[in-house]
Protein backbone atom coordinates (compact mmCIF):
# COMPACT_ATOMS: atom_id res chain seq x y z
CA UNK A 1 0.00 0.00 0.00
CA UNK A 2 1.85 3.60 -0.92
CA UNK A 3 2.44 5.84 1.96
CA UNK A 4 0.01 8.64 2.88
CA UNK A 5 2.30 12.24 2.68
CA UNK A 6 1.36 14.53 5.78
CA UNK A 7 3.32 17.70 6.05
CA UNK A 8 2.60 19.24 9.66
CA UNK A 9 2.73 23.15 9.58
CA UNK A 10 1.59 25.86 11.33
CA UNK A 11 2.51 29.92 9.87
CA UNK A 12 3.70 31.16 13.50
CA UNK A 13 6.72 29.61 14.81
CA UNK A 14 6.64 27.74 18.30
CA UNK A 15 2.94 26.49 18.43
CA UNK A 16 4.63 22.78 18.21
CA UNK A 17 4.97 21.45 14.47
CA UNK A 18 8.28 19.60 15.37
CA UNK A 19 6.96 18.36 18.80
CA UNK A 20 3.56 17.26 17.11
CA UNK A 21 5.88 15.49 13.78
CA UNK A 22 7.93 13.50 16.55
CA UNK A 23 5.01 12.48 18.73
CA UNK A 24 2.46 11.16 15.72
CA UNK A 25 5.35 9.56 14.31
CA UNK A 26 5.74 7.42 17.35
CA UNK A 27 2.60 7.22 17.96
CA UNK A 28 1.60 5.76 14.39
CA UNK A 29 4.79 3.21 15.52
CA UNK A 30 2.95 2.00 18.26
CA UNK A 31 0.37 1.19 15.60
CA UNK A 32 2.52 -0.98 13.93
CA UNK A 33 3.17 1.89 10.97
CA UNK A 34 5.91 2.14 9.39
CA UNK A 35 6.76 5.91 9.15
CA UNK A 36 9.69 7.89 7.68
CA UNK A 37 9.47 11.61 9.30
CA UNK A 38 11.49 13.91 7.50
CA UNK A 39 12.39 17.08 8.83
CA UNK A 40 11.66 20.44 6.93
CA UNK A 41 13.38 22.86 8.72
CA UNK A 42 16.57 22.73 7.03
CA UNK A 43 19.44 25.07 8.36
CA UNK A 44 17.39 24.88 12.23
CA UNK A 45 17.03 21.46 12.57
CA UNK A 46 15.60 20.05 15.57
CA UNK A 47 13.25 16.73 14.93
CA UNK A 48 16.11 14.80 15.42
CA UNK A 49 16.58 16.03 19.20
CA UNK A 50 13.69 15.40 19.85
CA UNK A 51 13.46 12.23 18.71
CA UNK A 52 16.71 11.49 20.61
CA UNK A 53 18.36 10.90 17.48
CA UNK A 54 20.75 13.74 17.27
CA UNK A 55 24.35 11.63 18.07
CA UNK A 56 23.53 9.24 15.01
CA UNK A 57 23.59 11.53 12.01
CA UNK A 58 25.63 10.73 9.65
CA UNK A 59 23.83 12.05 6.32
CA UNK A 60 20.90 14.27 5.92
CA UNK A 61 17.94 14.96 2.86
CA UNK A 62 20.93 17.68 1.75
CA UNK A 63 22.86 14.72 0.67
CA UNK A 64 20.07 13.00 -0.66
CA UNK A 65 18.97 15.32 -2.91
CA UNK A 66 22.42 15.98 -3.96
CA UNK A 67 23.14 12.55 -5.07
CA UNK A 68 25.93 12.58 -2.26
CA UNK A 69 24.26 9.32 0.01
CA UNK A 70 21.22 6.95 -1.28
CA UNK A 71 18.36 7.20 0.67
CA UNK A 72 18.39 4.33 3.13
CA UNK A 73 21.97 5.47 3.87
CA UNK A 74 19.51 8.64 5.11
CA UNK A 75 17.15 6.82 6.94
CA UNK A 76 17.98 6.89 10.91
CA UNK A 77 16.04 4.41 12.15
CA UNK A 78 14.86 4.75 15.68
CA UNK A 79 16.48 3.24 18.88
CA UNK A 80 13.30 2.63 20.74
CA UNK A 81 10.63 1.74 17.22
CA UNK A 82 12.39 0.10 14.73
CA UNK A 83 9.59 0.82 12.26
CA UNK A 84 9.97 4.50 12.59
CA UNK A 85 12.67 6.23 10.61
CA UNK A 86 14.16 9.96 10.77
CA UNK A 87 15.50 12.03 7.82
CA UNK A 88 17.22 14.89 9.01
CA UNK A 89 17.67 18.73 7.70
CA UNK A 90 20.97 19.85 6.82
CA UNK A 91 22.20 22.32 9.55
CA UNK A 92 24.81 23.92 7.82
CA UNK A 93 22.96 24.78 4.53
CA UNK A 94 19.61 26.89 3.96
CA UNK A 95 16.12 26.42 2.64
CA UNK A 96 17.42 27.13 -0.82
CA UNK A 97 19.43 23.76 -0.92
CA UNK A 98 15.91 22.20 -1.89
CA UNK A 99 13.35 22.94 -4.28
CA UNK A 100 9.70 21.49 -4.69
CA UNK A 101 10.51 19.46 -7.07
CA UNK A 102 13.42 17.64 -5.41
CA UNK A 103 10.80 17.21 -2.53
CA UNK A 104 8.04 15.85 -4.59
CA UNK A 105 10.61 13.05 -6.15
CA UNK A 106 11.96 12.19 -2.57
CA UNK A 107 8.41 11.38 -1.50
CA UNK A 108 7.83 9.61 -4.36
CA UNK A 109 10.83 7.49 -3.59
CA UNK A 110 9.55 6.83 0.31
CA UNK A 111 5.85 5.98 -0.40
CA UNK A 112 7.02 2.75 -1.61
CA UNK A 113 9.02 2.02 1.54
CA UNK A 114 6.62 3.01 4.30
CA UNK A 115 3.00 3.57 5.17
CA UNK A 116 3.86 6.97 6.52
CA UNK A 117 5.35 10.08 5.99
CA UNK A 118 5.25 12.86 8.24
CA UNK A 119 6.97 16.22 7.08
CA UNK A 120 8.15 19.20 9.68
CA UNK A 121 7.57 22.34 8.41
CA UNK A 122 9.67 25.24 9.09
CA UNK A 123 7.41 28.57 10.36
CA UNK A 124 6.63 31.09 7.76
CA UNK A 125 5.11 31.19 4.11
CA UNK A 126 8.53 31.35 2.20
CA UNK A 127 10.43 28.52 0.39
CA UNK A 128 10.44 26.26 3.21
CA UNK A 129 7.42 25.54 3.37
CA UNK A 130 6.24 25.70 -0.26
CA UNK A 131 8.93 22.77 -0.08
CA UNK A 132 7.10 21.22 2.66
CA UNK A 133 3.64 21.35 1.43
CA UNK A 134 4.68 20.32 -2.37
CA UNK A 135 4.44 16.58 -1.61
CA UNK A 136 1.76 16.39 0.52
CA UNK A 137 -0.90 14.32 0.69
CA UNK A 138 -2.93 16.10 3.57
CA UNK A 139 -1.76 18.72 5.41
CA UNK A 140 -2.03 19.26 9.21
CA UNK A 141 -2.13 22.75 10.66
CA UNK A 142 -0.99 23.26 14.28
CA UNK A 143 -2.14 26.33 16.53
CA UNK A 144 -2.53 27.24 19.60
CA UNK A 145 -5.20 29.09 20.81
CA UNK A 146 -4.19 32.38 20.64
CA UNK A 147 -5.15 35.08 18.53
CA UNK A 148 -1.73 35.42 16.83
CA UNK A 149 -1.48 31.87 15.99
CA UNK A 150 -4.88 31.73 14.87
CA UNK A 151 -4.39 34.76 12.29
CA UNK A 152 -1.31 32.48 10.96
CA UNK A 153 -3.21 29.04 10.67
CA UNK A 154 -5.47 31.39 8.71
CA UNK A 155 -2.95 32.78 6.26
CA UNK A 156 -1.61 29.30 5.82
CA UNK A 157 -4.83 27.14 5.48
CA UNK A 158 -5.47 30.20 2.57
CA UNK A 159 -2.80 29.30 0.92
CA UNK A 160 -3.12 25.34 0.91
CA UNK A 161 -6.55 26.21 -0.37
CA UNK A 162 -5.11 28.46 -3.17
CA UNK A 163 -2.38 25.55 -3.84
CA UNK A 164 -5.20 22.92 -3.87
CA UNK A 165 -3.57 21.04 -1.46
CA UNK A 166 -7.01 19.77 -0.34
CA UNK A 167 -8.93 20.60 2.49
CA UNK A 168 -6.65 21.11 5.85
CA UNK A 169 -6.95 19.85 9.44
CA UNK A 170 -6.45 21.04 11.96
CA UNK A 171 -4.80 20.05 15.25
CA UNK A 172 -5.20 22.58 18.55
CA UNK A 173 -2.26 22.32 20.71
CA UNK A 174 -1.36 23.18 24.43
CA UNK A 175 -5.22 23.61 25.31
CA UNK A 176 -5.61 25.11 28.85
CA UNK A 177 -9.00 24.02 29.71
CA UNK A 178 -8.78 25.69 33.48
CA UNK A 179 -7.65 29.05 31.36
CA UNK A 180 -10.67 28.50 28.73
CA UNK A 181 -13.26 28.20 31.63
CA UNK A 182 -12.49 31.16 32.95
CA UNK A 183 -12.72 32.95 29.82
CA UNK A 184 -9.30 33.60 29.77
CA UNK A 185 -8.17 31.74 26.56
CA UNK A 186 -9.90 30.97 23.46
CA UNK A 187 -11.74 27.89 23.37
CA UNK A 188 -11.92 24.87 20.74
CA UNK A 189 -15.23 26.85 19.34
CA UNK A 190 -13.84 30.13 19.14
CA UNK A 191 -11.03 28.97 17.33
CA UNK A 192 -13.01 26.58 14.48
CA UNK A 193 -15.64 28.95 14.41
CA UNK A 194 -12.81 31.67 12.28
CA UNK A 195 -10.83 28.81 10.74
CA UNK A 196 -13.83 26.52 9.50
CA UNK A 197 -11.55 23.48 8.98
CA UNK A 198 -11.67 19.93 10.21
CA UNK A 199 -10.05 19.28 13.76
CA UNK A 200 -8.42 16.21 14.08
CA UNK A 201 -6.92 16.60 17.37
CA UNK A 202 -6.82 18.91 20.62
CA UNK A 203 -3.73 18.58 22.44
CA UNK A 204 -3.92 19.58 26.32
CA UNK A 205 -0.90 21.87 27.91
CA UNK A 206 0.91 19.48 29.94
CA UNK A 207 4.34 19.90 31.11
CA UNK A 208 5.12 16.16 30.36
CA UNK A 209 5.49 16.94 26.85
CA UNK A 210 8.57 19.32 27.68
CA UNK A 211 9.83 16.90 29.92
CA UNK A 212 9.86 14.07 27.30
CA UNK A 213 10.91 16.58 24.54
CA UNK A 214 13.56 17.03 26.23
CA UNK A 215 14.84 13.05 27.12
CA UNK A 216 14.74 12.71 23.65
CA UNK A 217 11.82 9.97 24.00
CA UNK A 218 8.45 11.76 23.02
CA UNK A 219 5.22 12.07 25.52
CA UNK A 220 3.70 9.74 23.28
CA UNK A 221 5.94 7.03 23.96
CA UNK A 222 3.90 7.12 27.34
CA UNK A 223 0.21 6.53 27.14
CA UNK A 224 -0.72 7.59 30.77
CA UNK A 225 -0.18 11.38 30.03
CA UNK A 226 -3.07 13.40 28.36
CA UNK A 227 -1.13 14.56 25.71
CA UNK A 228 0.19 11.28 24.96
CA UNK A 229 -3.03 9.97 24.96
CA UNK A 230 -3.87 12.88 22.96
CA UNK A 231 -1.43 12.12 20.04
CA UNK A 232 -2.28 8.76 19.94
CA UNK A 233 -6.00 9.66 18.95
CA UNK A 234 -5.11 12.05 16.31
CA UNK A 235 -2.73 8.80 15.15
CA UNK A 236 -5.79 6.82 15.17
CA UNK A 237 -7.72 8.95 13.48
CA UNK A 238 -5.52 9.62 11.10
CA UNK A 239 -5.43 5.63 10.39
CA UNK A 240 -9.29 6.61 10.00
CA UNK A 241 -10.58 5.08 13.35
CA UNK A 242 -13.14 7.29 15.01
CA UNK A 243 -11.94 8.24 17.91
CA UNK A 244 -14.27 10.77 20.66
CA UNK A 245 -12.25 13.26 21.67
CA UNK A 246 -10.69 13.69 25.74
CA UNK A 247 -12.79 14.79 28.00
CA UNK A 248 -10.38 17.80 29.18
CA UNK A 249 -12.53 18.96 32.25
CA UNK A 250 -12.22 15.53 33.58
CA UNK A 251 -8.62 16.83 34.81
CA UNK A 252 -10.95 19.48 36.82
CA UNK A 253 -10.18 19.86 40.92
CA UNK A 254 -10.52 17.47 43.53
CA UNK A 255 -14.19 18.48 44.37
CA UNK A 256 -15.09 18.47 41.03
CA UNK A 257 -13.99 14.67 40.90
CA UNK A 258 -15.42 13.61 44.18
CA UNK A 259 -18.92 15.68 43.04
CA UNK A 260 -18.92 13.37 39.48
CA UNK A 261 -17.96 9.86 41.52
CA UNK A 262 -20.80 11.50 43.71
CA UNK A 263 -23.03 11.12 40.60
CA UNK A 264 -23.90 14.65 41.29
CA UNK A 265 -22.24 15.96 37.62
CA UNK B 1 11.06 31.07 -33.76
CA UNK B 2 10.31 34.39 -35.00
CA UNK B 3 6.70 33.95 -34.72
CA UNK B 4 6.47 32.62 -30.96
CA UNK B 5 8.74 35.49 -30.05
CA UNK B 6 6.08 37.57 -31.48
CA UNK B 7 3.82 36.40 -28.73
CA UNK B 8 6.17 38.18 -26.10
CA UNK B 9 7.43 41.06 -25.56
CA UNK B 10 10.43 41.57 -22.88
CA UNK B 11 11.44 44.51 -21.24
CA UNK B 12 14.12 45.34 -18.66
CA UNK B 13 12.76 46.35 -14.91
CA UNK B 14 15.25 48.63 -13.25
CA UNK B 15 15.04 45.20 -10.92
CA UNK B 16 14.41 42.46 -13.05
CA UNK B 17 12.66 41.54 -16.28
CA UNK B 18 9.22 42.27 -17.31
CA UNK B 19 7.57 40.00 -19.48
CA UNK B 20 4.62 40.89 -21.68
CA UNK B 21 1.93 38.79 -23.30
CA UNK B 22 -1.22 39.27 -25.09
CA UNK B 23 -4.08 37.93 -25.95
CA UNK B 24 -3.60 34.71 -27.39
CA UNK B 25 -4.91 31.26 -25.87
CA UNK B 26 -2.48 30.52 -22.86
CA UNK B 27 -0.87 27.19 -23.83
CA UNK B 28 0.44 28.87 -26.50
CA UNK B 29 1.55 31.72 -24.43
CA UNK B 30 3.49 29.78 -21.36
CA UNK B 31 4.94 27.60 -24.31
CA UNK B 32 6.10 30.64 -26.09
CA UNK B 33 7.73 31.87 -22.62
CA UNK B 34 9.22 28.73 -21.64
CA UNK B 35 10.93 28.07 -25.14
CA UNK B 36 12.27 31.34 -24.92
CA UNK B 37 13.69 31.01 -21.52
CA UNK B 38 15.11 27.90 -22.86
CA UNK B 39 16.71 29.45 -25.75
CA UNK B 40 18.59 31.83 -23.88
CA UNK B 41 19.38 30.21 -20.54
CA UNK B 42 22.04 32.72 -19.83
CA UNK B 43 19.93 35.60 -19.70
CA UNK B 44 17.36 34.41 -17.88
CA UNK B 45 19.69 32.54 -15.28
CA UNK B 46 19.06 34.36 -11.88
CA UNK B 47 16.31 36.91 -13.24
CA UNK B 48 13.37 38.66 -11.55
CA UNK B 49 10.36 38.19 -13.49
CA UNK B 50 7.33 40.13 -13.44
CA UNK B 51 4.21 38.78 -16.40
CA UNK B 52 1.64 40.87 -18.16
CA UNK B 53 -0.84 38.79 -18.94
CA UNK B 54 -3.37 40.96 -19.65
CA UNK B 55 -7.10 40.28 -20.18
CA UNK B 56 -6.05 36.38 -19.58
CA UNK B 57 -7.99 34.77 -17.17
CA UNK B 58 -5.47 32.22 -15.23
CA UNK B 59 -6.56 29.87 -12.41
CA UNK B 60 -4.49 28.69 -9.76
CA UNK B 61 -3.17 25.46 -11.04
CA UNK B 62 -1.71 27.63 -14.14
CA UNK B 63 -0.23 30.01 -12.35
CA UNK B 64 1.89 27.53 -10.01
CA UNK B 65 2.96 25.18 -12.97
CA UNK B 66 4.53 28.02 -15.35
CA UNK B 67 5.59 29.02 -11.50
CA UNK B 68 7.62 26.16 -10.97
CA UNK B 69 8.98 25.62 -14.36
CA UNK B 70 10.57 28.91 -13.95
CA UNK B 71 11.81 28.30 -10.79
CA UNK B 72 13.67 25.24 -11.78
CA UNK B 73 15.05 27.29 -14.44
CA UNK B 74 16.30 29.33 -11.61
CA UNK B 75 13.75 32.11 -12.85
CA UNK B 76 11.70 33.63 -9.78
CA UNK B 77 8.28 35.23 -10.54
CA UNK B 78 7.40 37.55 -8.46
CA UNK B 79 4.34 39.80 -9.56
CA UNK B 80 1.48 38.97 -12.11
CA UNK B 81 -0.15 41.95 -13.60
CA UNK B 82 -3.59 41.47 -14.71
CA UNK B 83 -6.66 43.47 -15.80
CA UNK B 84 -8.44 40.57 -15.09
CA UNK B 85 -9.81 40.14 -11.44
CA UNK B 86 -10.28 36.58 -11.33
CA UNK B 87 -6.06 36.67 -12.42
CA UNK B 88 -5.26 39.18 -10.23
CA UNK B 89 -6.98 37.28 -7.01
CA UNK B 90 -5.34 33.89 -7.89
CA UNK B 91 -1.54 36.10 -7.88
CA UNK B 92 -2.63 37.71 -4.53
CA UNK B 93 -3.39 33.99 -3.10
CA UNK B 94 -0.27 32.70 -4.13
CA UNK B 95 1.49 35.96 -2.88
CA UNK B 96 2.80 37.02 -5.99
CA UNK B 97 2.78 40.69 -6.39
CA UNK B 98 0.05 42.51 -8.58
CA UNK B 99 1.52 45.35 -9.15
CA UNK B 100 4.75 46.69 -10.27
CA UNK B 101 6.39 50.31 -9.36
CA UNK B 102 4.84 51.70 -12.33
CA UNK B 103 1.40 52.12 -12.68
CA UNK B 104 -1.08 50.83 -15.03
CA UNK B 105 -2.10 53.52 -17.12
CA UNK B 106 -5.71 54.35 -15.82
CA UNK B 107 -8.31 53.08 -18.75
CA UNK B 108 -7.05 49.11 -18.39
CA UNK B 109 -8.77 49.26 -15.25
CA UNK B 110 -12.35 50.32 -16.84
CA UNK B 111 -14.94 47.37 -17.30
CA UNK B 112 -16.70 47.24 -20.35
CA UNK B 113 -19.85 45.60 -17.96
CA UNK B 114 -21.64 49.63 -18.28
CA UNK B 115 -23.16 48.76 -21.13
CA UNK B 116 -25.66 46.38 -19.41
CA UNK B 117 -26.98 49.62 -17.73
CA UNK B 118 -26.21 47.96 -13.98
CA UNK B 119 -23.34 48.13 -11.76
CA UNK B 120 -20.96 45.56 -11.48
CA UNK B 121 -20.15 43.44 -8.76
CA UNK B 122 -17.50 40.58 -7.97
CA UNK B 123 -19.54 37.80 -6.12
CA UNK B 124 -17.16 35.66 -4.29
CA UNK B 125 -18.18 32.46 -3.13
CA UNK B 126 -16.11 31.98 -0.49
CA UNK B 127 -14.28 32.40 3.15
CA UNK B 128 -11.84 35.37 2.35
CA UNK B 129 -8.89 34.29 4.95
CA UNK B 130 -5.97 35.83 6.68
CA UNK B 131 -3.67 38.07 4.07
CA UNK B 132 -6.24 38.04 0.98
CA UNK B 133 -6.90 41.29 -0.65
CA UNK B 134 -9.42 42.29 -2.43
CA UNK B 135 -9.78 45.48 -4.68
CA UNK B 136 -12.24 45.96 -7.16
CA UNK B 137 -13.67 49.15 -9.15
CA UNK B 138 -17.07 48.14 -8.35
CA UNK B 139 -19.23 46.82 -5.30
CA UNK B 140 -17.86 43.53 -3.66
CA UNK B 141 -20.78 40.78 -2.63
CA UNK B 142 -18.52 38.00 -0.58
CA UNK B 143 -20.77 34.83 -0.07
CA UNK B 144 -18.83 33.62 3.15
CA UNK B 145 -16.71 35.13 6.14
CA UNK B 146 -14.28 37.76 5.90
CA UNK B 147 -11.45 37.16 8.77
CA UNK B 148 -9.30 38.81 10.67
CA UNK B 149 -6.55 40.03 8.47
CA UNK B 150 -7.92 39.78 5.13
CA UNK B 151 -9.08 43.30 2.84
CA UNK B 152 -11.61 44.40 0.91
CA UNK B 153 -11.29 47.57 -0.68
CA UNK B 154 -14.63 48.49 -3.28
CA UNK B 155 -15.55 51.80 -5.26
CA UNK B 156 -18.97 50.62 -4.58
CA UNK B 157 -21.00 48.95 -1.30
CA UNK B 158 -19.66 45.80 0.27
CA UNK B 159 -22.22 43.06 1.13
CA UNK B 160 -20.83 40.18 3.67
CA UNK B 161 -23.38 36.96 3.67
CA UNK B 162 -21.47 36.05 6.99
CA UNK B 163 -19.04 37.57 9.49
CA UNK B 164 -17.20 40.61 8.68
CA UNK B 165 -14.23 40.72 10.88
CA UNK B 166 -11.52 41.99 8.25
CA UNK B 167 -11.09 45.65 7.18
CA UNK B 168 -13.23 46.82 4.52
CA UNK B 169 -13.34 49.76 2.93
CA UNK B 170 -16.23 51.03 0.57
CA UNK B 171 -16.81 54.23 -1.61
CA UNK B 172 -12.74 54.15 -2.54
CA UNK B 173 -13.18 56.66 -4.75
CA UNK B 174 -14.86 58.92 -2.38
CA UNK B 175 -18.36 57.48 -2.94
CA UNK B 176 -19.91 58.97 0.41
CA UNK B 177 -23.37 56.99 -0.49
CA UNK B 178 -21.88 53.59 -0.54
CA UNK B 179 -22.77 51.16 2.66
CA UNK B 180 -21.02 48.18 4.06
CA UNK B 181 -23.84 45.58 5.96
CA UNK B 182 -22.55 41.80 7.03
CA UNK B 183 -24.43 39.66 8.90
CA UNK B 184 -22.07 40.33 11.59
CA UNK B 185 -20.26 43.70 11.35
CA UNK B 186 -17.85 43.25 14.05
CA UNK B 187 -14.81 44.76 11.14
CA UNK B 188 -11.30 45.54 12.23
CA UNK B 189 -11.45 48.96 10.91
CA UNK B 190 -14.57 49.96 8.62
CA UNK B 191 -13.88 52.79 5.89
CA UNK B 192 -16.59 54.53 3.85
CA UNK B 193 -15.07 57.18 1.59
CA UNK B 194 -13.06 59.59 3.59
CA UNK B 195 -14.83 58.22 7.57
CA UNK B 196 -13.02 55.71 9.48
CA UNK B 197 -14.06 53.55 12.29
CA UNK B 198 -11.68 51.30 14.76
CA UNK B 199 -14.02 48.31 15.32
CA UNK B 200 -14.56 47.90 19.55
CA UNK B 201 -13.53 44.76 21.06
CA UNK B 202 -15.66 42.04 21.65
CA UNK B 203 -18.99 43.55 21.12
CA UNK B 204 -21.62 40.92 21.03
CA UNK B 205 -23.26 40.68 17.59
CA UNK B 206 -27.02 40.70 17.57
CA UNK B 207 -27.72 40.36 13.58
CA UNK B 208 -27.50 41.59 10.69
CA UNK B 209 -26.14 45.25 10.10
CA UNK B 210 -26.00 48.15 7.61
CA UNK B 211 -22.99 50.89 8.02
CA UNK B 212 -23.49 54.07 6.16
CA UNK B 213 -22.82 58.04 6.98
CA UNK B 214 -25.42 60.11 7.96
CA UNK B 215 -26.96 63.29 7.13
CA UNK B 216 -24.62 64.73 9.76
CA UNK B 217 -21.62 63.45 8.03
CA UNK B 218 -20.51 60.58 10.77
CA UNK B 219 -20.44 57.20 10.35
CA UNK B 220 -23.59 54.73 11.86
CA UNK B 221 -24.18 51.62 11.77
CA UNK B 222 -28.26 49.95 12.49
CA UNK B 223 -29.40 46.30 12.74
CA UNK B 224 -31.72 45.43 10.26
CA UNK B 225 -35.27 44.62 11.03
CA UNK B 226 -38.15 42.76 9.36
CA UNK B 227 -40.76 45.09 9.94
CA UNK B 228 -39.31 48.39 9.09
Amino acid sequence: MPATVITITSGKGGVGKTTTVANLAVALALEGSRVVCIDGDIGLRNLDVILGLENRIVYDIVDVIEGRCRLKQAMIRDKKFTELYLIPAAQTRDKSAISANDMVRLVKELRSVCDFVLIDSPAGIERGFRNAIAGADRVLVVTNPEISAVRDADRVIGILEAEEKGPASLILNRLNPALVKSKDMLSSEDVLDLLAIELIGIVPEDENVIIASNRGAPVAADGKTKAGQAFRNIAKRLKGETVPFLDLDAQGGLWERIQRMAGRK
Amino acid sequence: MEETRSLLQIKGLRDGLLVALDDAPWEEQHAALIAQVDAQPAFFQGARLALDVAAQVLRVNELVELRDQLSERGIFLWAVISESPTTEQTSQLLGLATRISKPRPEETRQFSVDDLGEETALFLNRTLRSGTRVEFPGHVVVLGDVNPGAEIVAEGNIVVWGRLRGMVHAGAKGNARATVCALDLSPTRLRIADEVAAGGPGREASGPELARINEAGNLQSEFWSADR
